[in-house]
């Protein structure tokens, strides 16, 4: 069984994002660049899977700009053993890389898609969903445990109110949330390794997609700054105010 | 606060740009490492650094390492941190692939090197060791030997130790005592004891394998009847597990003013079985081995420990809220400026900052060189790269200490109060620094190599590439019109004067009376080594003018931050060889002229 693992090139989470003075958008000049933590966690799933004789082959694409090249040998480093770089530099939006995935999962036949739950960059929570719908397979996003069983998976969610477990029928797309697993180091022969390791170049039009935004940024601007705390003498104070801001009755 | 996140894009810059035309590159044995590669090699270190070594630095320092019943232990945390440390092959990156190694050149590992001392200097000492340990055995122990330990050390399996000092004797190694007697199998009874021996013994690997200077019966006196012993804790079995208990015990470990997650351990002889490395009496050679890639690596720990001094000030600095800028006030919304506005705090950041570009591009040059000297195809370059590492490698052990301690130093300055104390990590950093200006050779016996050996050999040609190489940057930059780089120019004209006069002064003088020269051995050292890093910040930053004229993009911010970090080394660093040279040129009579009583 082979596993398919998109990863995205965001903003390095341990960096502090400045927006732009004009506001359209999050300043990337000269700031970090990582793969997506989610996606991390992705890439670990599927080498266990491997490790464990559980999957055969773990195949890892990008779509972005030629840089994402960088986020591709970090997964290869990890253990992936080979790459598709799907290069565009339109910022990429999840129903155009949904429909991309969709276009290399139909020649892939993957077993199991394994997507992060979201992008640390833009938050949208949708590509995962998306490419089950136009896959028409079955979905197992925020995923904490993932057990393959000959042709089913095994996936515990993350939900609301606790776990959930469901049983999917392979081929299967699976996102994974963030206790699924902690992500390996690379190790230095894998390093190595990772540069020779197989990298495919395409771009959307390869897989017949157009990846023209279809979403307007209207502005982006930075959260509002907390403000000063008061201190109340006693609880009767603290009552009271509470009850002036309406938060209790 | 201990904040760190290696220098990448630094690194980078010493790596791939500042010295691509030193002669030392271009080496066939590396042609696989190309710079992608490299890159992602020094990600992942940080990655290792700043996740696994950084969170146990500190924690470390506080429980520091246990002695029970001829048991050390190390702190919480070190053997996990340890495990995934070689199971990445971090411990072996620099080792010959022939024993498993990863065979990277020098000039990464010593950046390697450098994140690994920033995040955990007590830590970088057992990898360090063994790799030190290895080399000292691959060049010269017999193939029997190397085949029944490299594999086990080169992988981190195992670990080494170098144990030199006795109680009575540490740089005057010609009076050490511990005996080795000869054995009718070819083997030898080593007995006696030795202090101060870090990685001596500990929970992180299932053997430790000490190399052991001792005296041969009947063996000439001083250091030139010193032999070299591998002794291991445990006996190899042929399957290589871990055998019998040699008789190797410790007796205690030290209790220090810091690196306390490194064990320092006295450790007794008793009979222990040794096998010869390399020829009877010999030893000192085939120590020297292991020491001078060692004095290398004991300078990048002062520079790791002024990185992440310079980086925790500088976080401080823009959050602590003291008083207003003598320009007016910059944060009118806040109770006070951070103090960063404060020129006297600039001024301690800066010094910081120098210090650590200053001398991770001069470690850069001697790495290249290390690297030319072994695989170099070409005997003018590799005699050319020797020469330069035999000068260079005391001034880089001792400068970059020197230096390194001085920024922690800076460090605690920054943080006031809040620096003495123990809470925010600051000061562990000068606990931690101070004593590489002592082991490795003292400070002052790396000056008195440098004037009384390394000057001297060979009828002074160590010094050539080195003056060579300043002086065509000299002579290169001198009709540059651009102003700052003219008076950096000036700058370090003026400098590499004082050196060469100082050099002629002390070659003079000091041929007559050797005690001239070693009264200004020390202040000749800084001396070099301040035209050493004035050469990197003016080769530095013509490169970045040339890079920021042909448009820099978004490394813009990078070069003239370079430019202008090479302002403030000649403006306030580099004047100081100035009060070298007037000091070197007094001469010995000032200092010695006190009679002994007089005391
Ligand atoms: C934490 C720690 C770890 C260590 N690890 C090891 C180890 O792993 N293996 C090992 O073998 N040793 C180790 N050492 C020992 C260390 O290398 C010695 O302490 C060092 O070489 C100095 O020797 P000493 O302490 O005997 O000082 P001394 O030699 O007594 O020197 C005292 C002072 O006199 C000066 N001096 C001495 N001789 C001369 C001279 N000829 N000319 C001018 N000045 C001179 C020195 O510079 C110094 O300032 C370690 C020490 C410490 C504290």
């Amino acid at each position: 069984m082979k596993v398919l693992v998109p990863v995205k090139r965001v903003i390095d989470y341990n960096v502090k994002p400045r927006v732009k003075m004009d506001g359209t958008g999050v300043d990337l000049a000269n700031v970090k660049m990582s793969m997506n933590p989610f996606d991390e966690i992705a890439v670990e799933e599927a080498i266990r899977l491997r490790e464990k004789g559980a999957a055969t082959e773990v195949v890892v694409v990008s779509i972005g700009p030629a840089k994402a090249q960088e986020t591709l040998r970090t997964a290869l480093a990890m253990g992936a053993d080979r790459a598709i770089l799907v290069t565009t530099d339109d910022a990429v939006e999840p129903l155009a890389v949904a429909k991309i995935l969709k276009a290399i999962a139909d020649e892939e036949q993957p077993g199991l898609v394994i997507l992060g739950k979201q992008a640390i960059d833009d938050d949208s929570n949708q590509t995962g969903q998306m490419l089950a719908a136009l896959m028409g397979r079955p979905q197992g996003t925020f995923a904490s445990k993932v057990e393959v069983e000959g042709d089913s998976v095994t996936v515990t969610r993350e939900v609301d109110g606790g776990l959930e477990t469901v049983k999917l029928a392979i081929p299967a797309i699976v996102t994974t949330d963030l206790r699924l697993n902690e992500p390996r180091y690379a190790s230095l022969p894998n390093i190595m390794k990772a540069k020779s390791k197989p990298l495919a170049n395409k771009t959307p039009t390869d897989y017949g997609v157009d990846t023209t935004p279809r979403i307007e940024t209207v502005k982006v601007s930075e959260p509002p700054k907390r403000v000063a705390g008061i201190k109340v003498a006693d609880v009767d104070e603290l009552v009271a105010k509470l009850k002036a801001m309406g938060v209790a009755a | 606060m201990q904040v760190y996140d290696a220098p990448l894009r630094d690194m980078r810059f010493v790596l791939h740009e500042l010295f691509a035309d030193d002669g030392f590159g271009g080496l066939k044995k590396f042609e696989e490492f190309t710079p992608d590669l490299l890159d992602a090699v020094l990600e992942e270190a940080n990655k290792v650094a700043k996740d696994v070594l950084l969170p146990i630095n500190a924690p470390g320092d506080i429980e520091g390492c246990t002695y029970e019943n001829g048991v050390v232990r190390t702190p919480k945390g070190f053997k996990a941190a340890y495990d995934t440390f070689r199971e990445g092959g971090w411990a072996s990156l620099a080792s010959d692939p022939e024993w498993g190694g990863q065979g990277l050149p020098e000039s990464v590992n010593k950046l390697v090197e450098e994140m690994i001392c920033a995040t955990n200097v007590s830590f970088s000492l057992y990898p360090g060791l063994t790799h030190g340990a290895t080399t000292a055995i691959e060049g010269h122990a017999s193939d029997e030997l190397k085949h029944a330990y490299l594999p086990k050390m080169v992988s981190g399996e195992w670990s080494g130790t170098m144990c030199l000092t006795e109680s009575h004797c540490g740089t005057d190694l010609g009076l050490l005592r511990t005996k080795a007697d000869p054995q009718p199998d070819g083997s030898f009874k080593i007995t006696g004891s030795k202090i101060f021996i870090s990685a001596g013994d500990h929970d992180l690997t299932d053997n430790v394998i000490h190399l052991v200077l001792a005296r041969i019966a009947d063996a000439p006196a001083g250091v030139k009847g010193i032999s070299l012993f591998l002794v291991p804790k445990f006996m190899p079995n042929d399957d290589g597990s871990v055998g019998a208990r040699n008789g190797v015990s410790v007796a205690g470990i030290e209790h220090k003013m810091g690196l306390k997650a490194s064990a320092t351990c006295q450790i007794n002889f008793d009979d222990a079985t040794g096998w010869l490395v390399g020829q009877p009496h010999k030893g000192m050679a085939a120590m020297f081995t292991m020491m001078n890639t060692e004095r290398v690596s004991v300078g990048v720990q002062g520079l790791g420990i002024n990185e992440i001094a310079y980086q925790s000030a500088v976080a401080y600095a823009k959050e602590r809220l003291q008083g207003r800028s003598l320009s007016g006030a910059k944060r009118p919304d806040l109770a006070a400026d951070p103090i960063i506005v404060h020129p006297d705090v600039r001024r301690m950041l800066m010094t910081m900052r120098v210090y650590a570009e200053g001398c991770r591009a001069l470690g850069q040059w001697c790495a290249r060189a290390l690297d030319a000297e072994k695989h170099s195809d070409d005997p003018e370059v590799k005699q050319r790269a020797t020469d330069f590492v035999a000068l260079m490698t005391p001034v880089v052990k001792a400068l970059f200490t020197d230096l390194g301690f001085d920024a922690a130093n800076l460090a605690v300055q920054t943080y006031g109060g809040h620096g003495y104390i123990r809470e925010h990590g600051v000061e562990q950093f000068a606990r931690d620094a101070r004593i590489a200006m002592i082991y490795e050779g003292t400070n002052g016996v790396q000056a008195l190599d440098l004037v009384g050996r390394k000057l001297p050999a060979n009828m002074g040609r160590n010094l050539r590439p080195f003056f060579h190489a300043v002086s065509n940057l000299c002579e290169e930059m001198a009709p540059k019109q651009d102003k700052a780089l003219k008076a950096y120019t000036g700058g370090l004209q003026q400098a590499f004067g004082a050196l060469q006069l100082s050099t002629a002064t002390i070659a003079q003088k000091g041929m007559k009376d050797p005690e001239e020269a070693g009264a200004a051995a020390t202040d000749y050292l800084r001396l070099m080594g301040l035209v050493g890093m004035g050469y990197c910040f003016l080769k530095a930053s013509k490169i970045a003018y040339a890079k920021l004229a042909e448009g820099a993009g978004d490394d813009e911010g990078f070069y003239k931050a370079k430019i202008a970090t090479a302002g403030f080394f000649f403006d306030r660093i580099l004047p100081q060889a100035t009060a070298m040279f007037l000091a070197i040129k007094s001469g010995k009579r000032s200092l010695m002229a006190l009679d002994e009583a007089a005391f």
